[in-house]
């Protein structure tokens, strides 16, 4: 058999250690914004300063998940780049879409309750999700 | 555009895994190019190229003008 000179540990194993990366600082910017929230009152009674520094470390962690996402794309090649280019044009267009329109629900008082972001957020993550599915679907 | 990538792959007894490996590209690039799904960008052509020794438009020919 005519085998390829395929390197071990090459490629693919770099572009697992960048997704694996990322989930790392995904899950720390989870983490310390799930504590910016809910440590007030709950994890400590008073104090502005802890809670400052705990918004401090989300924000943080946030630059480090993004630069971990553009690490990890900067190591896709080009189909799963492209999947992921039209995913995120998707959750763009929808975020900027619906985002709009709830505002204008909101401001015009056609929905009974407040208009919060993490709806908008909610929705951008699901459609991110949809686009990334449906990338792999269609050049499957 | 038409590209003869599985039979050149089939011929060196070669898994898409093996190929994409070699190309350093994911298993499904190489699968939705050998499918005409997707076509592989200039540097990634000569890259196929120069893993099998051949000229480009010995591996991919574009249908249009076929």
């Amino acid at each position: 058999m005519n085998e390829p000179n395929a390197k071990p540990g090459g490629w693919a194993a770099a572009n697992a250690r960048n997704t694996l990366l990322l989930a790392y600082w995904t899950g720390a910017w989870v983490a310390t914004q799930a504590l910016a929230v809910f440590g007030p009152g709950r994890l400590w009674s008073s104090g502005q300063t802890l809670t400052a520094l705990v918004l401090l470390a989300n924000v943080a962690t946030g630059v480090g998940m993004i630069l971990a996402f553009r690490r990890h794309l900067n190591g896709l090649d080009e189909l799963q780049k492209r999947i992921q280019l039209e995913a995120m044009a998707l959750c763009l267009g929808v975020g900027l879409v619906a985002g709009m329109a709830f505002s204008t629900l909101y401001v015009t008082k056609l929905i009974p309750f407040d208009a919060k972001i993490s709806h908008l957020v909610i929705l951008m993550g699901l459609t991110y999700l949809a686009g990334i599915l449906l990338g792999h679907r269609k050049y499957q | 555009m038409k590209n003869r990538l599985k039979v050149l792959r089939a011929e060196r007894d070669w898994t898409q895994a093996q190929l994409a490996e070699r190309l350093e590209v994911s298993r499904q690039t190489v699968n939705a190019i050998e499918k005409g799904k997707f076509d592989p960008s200039l540097p990634l052509a000569f890259k196929a190229a120069r893993l099998f020794g051949m000229a480009i438009e010995d591996i991919f020919q574009d249908e249009a003008a076929a």
